[in-house]
């Protein structure tokens, strides 16, 4: 209400200032709202020379202009554009005009007609264009007015003709933007002269500037984006348009034979030179796969990328992508790949020892070969050698989707992706691993290609071995031969990096359970049982030994034959395992053994129902009890809340979905302890430990606020009122704190104004949400809203307080889905007791790296704190190239931090955690308010609006022992 | 026309590349290359060739080289300073701080070792390298007013170019070596669609095309890591510049990229000097070192040390590059003598061996050798052959003749039979005439040059405003009087030639009789013909005159009855020389007769 007075206080004051000037100078005017436009003709009047008149205008281009007075606006700008002489003057009062038409809220149909009789008298080709621009803004403006659009549509083609190239690129983007798309309005139009648009841009394929055409094919291809069907015969255009001369024409043109390839797959089209004909999509595709190999990497990347998503091709023409025939001295060569698989086949590991091993074999007719094909020949081939890394990366992915979408092709292109593993730029190691690893559920690895794809692992860059492990997890082995060799080059990497334990030890848990039949052969040599001797107990505390366990114990989950294998030691290890590894170890049927049913049971699909059945049943009793005497309630709500914790504890699924309700339970029973009766009875004096009772309680309920809408991933529009709601009722506990415990009246006013402001903007955020919170303590609120606002403060903190204590408990909707936003620092682990040391006044860095679940962009979001004994508070924000994110809701935070200190005298441990930062502005209400915002400048908004901003530690803190050093001078 | 000859080397050759070209009067040589085969005179390009009679500076506008390697540049010194040339001599940059080093160490080779006399000296080397000017890539150089020259990258090696060679609107583009795929040092060959007149494209692989390079380096790099994990030592016979430092940056990624230990050394000599170039020339090189430079230079090795003579016995496993590449003697040859014995060692051969050499022996699988003084060395270690080389092959010349769009194209630098193959295959592919000429034979290409006349701005005008809306795309038919004068074309109206050259304007009128049946009235006639004519021509004026004659704009139409026989009408059609084309198009429209009386 009261940011409602504020701002008519600030319309009524500028109005004053500007009358004045009217009533100086333009009485004659008749304008809908002078301010603006009045101060505006003013300046243009006074404008000397042209370059006054720019500085004018440029001025008055950084500041808004309110809705009611654009049209008076455009008038006077119209009004001088007329009188102008000078062309860079008449060049900004068109961009002006255009941005005035873009202005929320404005209907720009009523100065259409003045911006096109614009058109009529101008020269300038530059104005031309800005005026054609201009009309472009006013015609998308309006989108629900056909013959608007007709008309302007019909003023670009008659511009077409212009001899500047930039005329006629704006007519073109005009027409694309605006054409009619449905054919009836099309042929309704063809009396008024106006005639098929895709013929009129069709036209301007052959324009002699490039910009031109490149503008034309764009407005093609803004027709279809706009729904418009293009018709089949543009193709053959379009296949001429590709060997241009100019990249971004070429660039256009793929593009667009790539929608029409879309359109139109099925239909045959002859092939030039021969009687043959094919498929268009085949065709299509042969052409944009010749582009792969064109003289501009521009256009090599597009065609890349769009390969991969003609997925209707056919299958030999999308071999033969991966086909070049090799020759030497015409004769017939074979790929080193045919020879890998030739030497497999045979049953022989690779000797490639000798020269001549790929001598040539079979003479080539020389005829039959074709140097460059029209086909698609060899296109993967040529993309993944390309010199840019962007192209090998574009031809990567082409690869991947053409792949998932075909076994065959996915078979096939195995051997190119393996290569592309040895690239040398990381990027491109990396894409083509995930590739792989998306793929992997068609294929499965011959042994040479594991063995090159296990070389990798070697590799010092953690990312690529990481990928490399997640995609072990899911590749399928053909041989045992081929898990031993995993597994030993797994070991191998362990030893060398000793930090990937963790990625191993998961990769091989799959590696087991997916492959049990090729591990059990394996068994005794892994485990090195001997028949008859008893081999000494390994240590059990080695990772590599865990590492072949972990294998073991999972292979042995589907295979029940494999314990019987197993030696004395190896069941009290798995015993051991079982619990300190649980994620990684599965319970095992083991004979002689009980099975022990533990509170997770191995199969957690039954049992989900029963406990949310208990969630909600939980949740309903606490709901139901609206009567109970406050004491009962107080006991309920602690009940409840310790059986949801526990639950969530129990339950990994439901953990996201207890800790909300629980918070949100703790807060109403903050809010009712706070609230007892008796507390407010006693006497000021004795009043102070009862203030600070409740004046924590507030704000503990803000802070679990705050938690609850920011922690939480999948939280609903209709969670975030009710928190609003309790963050509300915590404000005002607040406010009836103070009101109690300060004297005067003063500081109160502004408390109270503060506080109906948020109730004001609360209404204004969750309007729709307010039928459904019958007895609330905002509803309540909103009805005593007119009383409250004329009261006197202290009217109004009784008020809140009976209002506080009558109001009903919310009950809280459950969303389908819901996380909480957790962190683990894996690294730095905490146990060195070596201190880190270092001279004082310089840094040290220090890697973090740490594991987020379930964080929305975390970029923005997530600081590093390092805390120093001495109280000193340090928030690092990492750079967004430190996130990685190698899953759905997963994220990884591999940072440096860097830290430095005065010199201490012993070595002391600081923490390190991370935090969520929040900003209740970024939140889900406040952006559905819709921000009235003209060009750049954005007016303060109104404070209430300000969000708070503030921190969440969300990972237990980890202690690094350090120790800065004096200088030694 | 442009006359190319080809000229004492080249041809269908490999080696001794030196290249006439003859282009609208302006003589070019392209590459003064050496053959390694030969040590006598057969070594370098016969240059009698060129002019028997006056001195070379006369005839060659100027001397171009495409890279350094000494069968396109070896002949240089003794070209300019012995037989003498004092013109202008164009290389890249890097070209011209590596190409006196090699020069110095084969003039070394020959002179010192070999005991030459008569052969070019140090100083001769450097006086050689003053004449050079040293050029950009896409830089267009101005040899003098009509001759410019334009070089282009070319892979290959460090430095090498492809120069376009303009005069006036005739081009030519000549490759020298290249490579259309990108390496671990180098980036693909490129050029823009300059559509010369003739390519002249090397053609050392015309009938291969090969496999794709990651399996080659993934092989090589398998070979020697486990050979280095097996604890064995591995030995890399290269020659000093090109392939051994894309070797060495393959090696020296490997290592850092899996963190291995074992040492790698390099016998030093030239390739120090020539690293050193390759350092400094990193705009030449591919995409991942020009991007990476800025934190560590690929060049500066981390893992590559310097080889020291003692080092070969150390214990350990170990890499060693050595000179010369085909184990024929020096330092390679040693070390491999060494390691010959222990089965754990590798030598890989990453090129070609000549036969005769130890290495073209071990290669085809001989196990015994016989060194001098009658010792015989067991070969037991492993034999690898990797074949790197940095030249395009049938693919690639195709694509580069893609992206250039020549109008003929003419093959050399390779084998007669090979060339033979690609030959048919361009002309088959692009339809464009290609040659492959023999050494010293001369080819002589003609082509449809443009010639550039002036328009007065007036005439231009004047003559768009006529006619349809002028299109670009389109030719168009402009009237006027070209003149030809001191040596340049003009194009004028007819008044202002008549002026300029002071004669007196005549008038040619062509006049023609077409017979009409028609058995009515004359006046009848004129009045059918008008009608007619009326209704054909509707965008121009057709006036009936008083007098009894048609005008159709300024062509006159008179109509008399034939003396002899009154049912037929001879039409009189007059018109003036300007207007011929519309007179004749009348007068055939006429002579089809008027089309039946339409009442």
């Amino acid at each position: 209400m009261a940011a409602h007075l504020k701002k008519r206080v600030y319309e009524e004051f500028t109005k004053v200032v500007q009358q004045q000037h009217e009533d100086l100078s333009t009485k004659k005017l008749r304008l809908t709202k002078p301010s603006k436009s009045a101060a505006l003709h003013v300046d243009l009047c006074k404008a000397t020379s042209p370059a006054d008149a720019l500085q004018y205008l440029l001025q008055f281009a950084r500041k808004p202009v309110e809705v009611e007075s654009v049209e008076g606006v455009v008038r006077i700008l119209l009004e001088h554009y007329y009188k102008e002489n000078d062309a860079s003057v008449r060049l900004k009062i068109a961009s002006l005009l255009g941005l005035l038409s873009k202005t929320a809220g404005f209907s720009p149909d009523c100065i259409m007609d003045d911006a096109i009789n614009t058109l009529q008298n101008e020269k300038s080709h530059q104005v031309l264009a800005q005026l054609l621009d201009t009309l472009l803004v006013i015609g998308t403006k309006l989108p629900e007015n056909p013959s608007v659009r007709m008309r302007l549509v019909e003023v670009a083609c008659k511009h077409l003709t212009d001899s500047s190239h930039g005329v006629r690129n704006k007519c073109l983007q005009l027409i694309g933007c605006l054409g009619p798309v449905e054919k009836g309005v099309a042929k309704e139009a063809e009396n008024q002269a106006a005639k098929d648009v895709q013929k009129i841009i069709g036209d301007h394929f052959n324009d002699q500037d490039p910009r031109v055409r490149t503008a034309a094919i764009k407005a093609m291809l803004q027709l279809h984006e706009r729904g418009l069907k293009l018709q089949q015969t543009i193709y053959s255009q379009a296949c001429k348009l590709l060997a241009d001369d100019y990249e971004q024409v070429r660039s256009a043109a793929v593009q667009l034979i790539w929608v029409l390839s879309q359109l139109y797959p099925e239909s045959i089209v002859p092939i030039p030179s021969s009687n043959e004909e094919i498929r268009l999509v085949d065709d299509a595709f042969g052409k944009i796969c010749h582009m792969v190999s064109d003289g501009s990497w521009v256009v090599r990347v597009q065609a890349a990328k769009l390969l991969g998503s003609m997925q209707q091709v056919s299958s030999h023409f999308l071999e033969q992508t991966l086909d070049k025939k090799l020759m030497s001295d015409l004769r017939r060569k074979r790929t080193a790949h045919e020879r890998a698989k030739e030497l497999y086949s045979s049953g022989e590991f690779s000797s490639g020892r000798k020269w001549g091993d790929d001598a040539p074999k079979e003479e080539i007719d020389t005829g039959a070969v074709n140097l460059i094909e029209s086909g698609a020949c060899g296109a993967f081939v040529h993309g993944l050698e390309d010199e840019m890394y962007e192209v090998r990366i574009a031809a990567v992915e082409a690869l991947c989707m053409l792949a998932q979408s075909s076994p065959s092709f996915a078979e096939k292109c195995l051997d190119f992706l393996v290569d592309m593993f040895n690239d040398e730029i990381e990027e491109v190691r990396l894409q083509s691993i995930h590739t792989m690893r998306k793929i992997s559920h068609n294929i499965t690895l011959r042994e040479d290609q594991l063995d090159t794809v296990l070389a990798v692992l070697e590799d010092s860059s953690r990312d690529i071995r990481e990928a490399l492990h997640e995609l072990l997890c899911c590749t399928n082995v053909s041989t045992k031969e081929g898990i031993h060799l995993a597994l030993v080059e797994l070991l191998k990497n362990l030893t060398k990096y000793p930090t990937d334990r963790e990625s191993i030890w998961k990769c091989l848990k799959f590696l087991g359970s997916r492959h049990p039949t090729l591990v059990l052969p394996l068994v005794p040599e892994l485990l090195s049982t001997h028949p008859f001797f008893d081999t000494p107990e390994p240590d059990m505390d080695d990772p590599a030994y865990i590492a072949v366990l972990v294998l073991i114990f999972n292979a042995a989950k589907s295979c029940p034959t494999m314990p019987a294998l197993f030696s004395d030691h190896t069941f009290r290890h798995y015993a051991y395992l079982r619990d300190s590894l649980s994620h990684l170890v599965p319970p095992l049927r083991l004979p002689g053994r009980k099975l022990v049913s533990s509170p997770v049971s191995p199969s957690i699909t039954p049992h989900e129902d029963p406990s949310q059945q208990f969630l909600h049943q939980s949740l309903e009793r606490v709901y139901n009890l609206q009567h109970l005497d406050p004491q009962g309630i107080q006991e309920l709500l602690e009940f409840t809340i310790r059986d949801l914790q526990r639950l969530g504890e129990l339950q990994s699924e439901l953990a996201g979905m207890a800790d909300f309700t629980a918070t949100y339970l703790q807060c109403q029973l903050l809010l009712i302890k706070a609230l007892q009766e008796k507390l407010w009875n006693v006497a000021a004096p004795l009043y102070l430990k009862q203030n600070a009772l409740a004046s924590a309680a507030a704000k503990q309920i803000l802070e679990e606020t705050y938690k609850m809408e920011f922690m939480y991933s999948g939280v609903e529009s209709r969670q975030v009122v009710i928190i609003h709601h309790m963050r509300l009722q915590a404000k005002a506990l607040q406010l009836i704190v103070t009101a109690r415990t300060t004297r005067g009246v003063e500081p109160l006013f502004g408390m109270c104004e503060k506080f109906l402001q948020e109730v004001d903007s609360f209404q204004r955020c969750f309007i729709s949400e307010l039928p459904h919170m019958q007895g609330s303590f905002v509803d309540k609120l909103l009805d005593l809203m007119p009383r409250l606002v004329t009261s006197k403060p202290s009217e109004v903190v009784k008020i809140l307080q009976t209002t506080l204590r009558q109001s009903t408990f919310l009950h809280l909707p459950l969303p389908e889905q819901l996380h909480r936003a957790t962190a683990n620092i894996i690294e730095p682990t905490g146990e060195s007791d070596n201190p880190l040391r270092f001279t004082s006044g310089l840094v040290v860095a220090l890697d973090v790296d740490a594991t987020l679940e379930h964080v929305q962009d975390p970029q923005g979001t997530v600081k590093v704190q390092v805390l120093y004994p001495d109280g000193q508070a340090q928030l690092i924000h990492p750079k967004p190239a430190d996130f990685r994110n190698p899953g759905p809701g997963r994220h990884r935070l591999i940072t440096q931090v860097y830290l430095s200190h005065t010199a201490w005298t012993e070595p002391c441990q600081i923490e390190v955690r991370l935090l969520l930062a929040y900003n209740s502005n970024r939140s889900k209400a406040s952006a559905r308010i819709p921000k009235a915002s003209w060009n750049e400048s954005l007016e303060a908004l109104p404070p209430s609006e300000n969000g708070i901003e503030g921190t969440i530690p969300f990972s237990k803190p980890v202690k690094v022992y350090i120790m800065p050093k004096p200088a030694r001078r | 026309f442009l006359a190319f000859s080809l000229h004492p080397g080249a041809g269908q050759d490999v080696g001794r590349s030196c290249i006439l070209v003859s282009i609208a009067g302006k003589n070019v040589m392209l590459d003064c290359g050496m053959h390694m085969g030969y040590n006598d005179d057969r070594r370098f390009p016969d240059f009698s060739y060129i002019t028997q009679n006056g001195r070379l500076t006369d005839f060659l506008d100027c001397v171009i080289i495409s890279h350094f390697h000494l069968d396109h540049c070896g002949a240089l010194p003794y070209f300019s300073e012995m037989v003498g040339y004092d013109g202008p001599i164009y290389m890249t940059h890097p070209t011209k701080a590596i190409c006196p080093i090699l020069l110095e160490d084969y003039r070394k080779i020959t002179v010192d070792k070999k005991g030459e006399t008569n052969f070019f000296t140090s100083q001769m080397i450097k006086d050689c390298m003053k004449k050079v000017v040293a050029v950009h890539l896409h830089q267009t150089v101005q040899v003098d007013e009509e001759l410019e020259i334009k070089a282009y990258y070319a892979g290959h090696v460090l430095g090498a170019a492809m120069f376009q060679i303009k005069v006036g609107c005739e081009s030519v583009v000549y490759t020298g070596d290249y490579n259309m795929t990108p390496d671990r040092h180098l980036g693909a060959a490129w050029i823009d669609k300059c559509r010369p007149d003739l390519l002249i494209s090397e053609s050392t692989y015309a009938t291969t095309i090969r496999d794709s390079k990651r399996c080659r380096e993934r092989d090589f790099l398998k070979k020697v890591h486990e050979t280095v994990e097996r604890g064995g030592k591995v030995l890399i016979p290269v020659f000093a510049l090109g392939r051994a430092q894309e070797l060495c940056i393959l090696l020296e990624t490997f290592w850092e990229r899996m963190n291995l230990k074992a040492p790698i050394y390099f016998s030093t000599g030239l390739t120090e000097k020539a690293n050193h170039y390759y350092k400094l020339f990193i705009t030449w090189t591919n995409q991942k070192i020009r991007k990476t430079f800025v934190q560590r230079n690929m060049f500066e090795f981390k893992h590559i040390k310097a080889f020291d003579r003692a080092f070969a016995d150390n214990p350990g496993p170990m890499v060693v590059f050595a000179t010369p590449g085909m184990l024929h003697a020096g330092q390679s040859l040693q070390i491999f003598r060494k390691w010959a014995g222990n089965e754990k060692n590798m030598v890989i051969m990453p090129g070609y061996c000549v036969q005769g050499t130890v290495g073209h022996k071990i290669l085809s699988g001989q196990r015994k050798l016989e060194m001098e003084g009658r010792q015989i060395l067991e070969v037991k270690m492993q034999v690898e052959y990797m074949s790197f080389s940095a030249h395009a092959d049938a693919k690639g010349i195709m694509q580069l003749i893609r992206q250039a769009e020549p109008r003929n194209v003419l093959l050399v630098h390779g084998e007669a039979k090979k060339m033979e193959f690609l030959k048919q295959k361009i002309e088959q592919e692009f339809h464009v005439s290609c040659y492959m000429p023999a050494n010293g034979e001369t080819t002589t290409i003609f082509t449809n040059p443009s010639i550039p006349v002036d328009i007065s701005l007036g005439l231009l005008k004047r003559e768009a405003a006529t006619g349809p809306v002028p299109d670009a795309k389109k030719p168009k038919l402009m009237h006027g009087t070209l003149l030809m004068k001191d040596n340049s074309f003009r194009l004028v109206s007819p008044e202002q030639a008549l002026k300029e050259l002071g004669l007196a304007e005549h008038q040619l009128r062509f006049t023609c009789r077409v017979h009409i049946q028609d058995p009515r009235k004359e006046h009848e006639t004129v009045l059918r013909v008008y009608n007619h004519l009326k209704g054909v021509l509707k965008d121009y004026s057709v006036q009936h005159l008083p007098d009894g004659s048609i005008t159709v704009e300024s062509i006159l139409i008179q109509a008399t009855a034939h003396s002899e026989d009154q049912g037929t009408k001879v039409l009189l059609v007059s018109w003036t020389y300007q207007d011929e084309e519309l007179g004749s198009y009348l007068t055939s429209l006429l002579k089809k007769g008027l089309p039946q009386s339409t009442s």
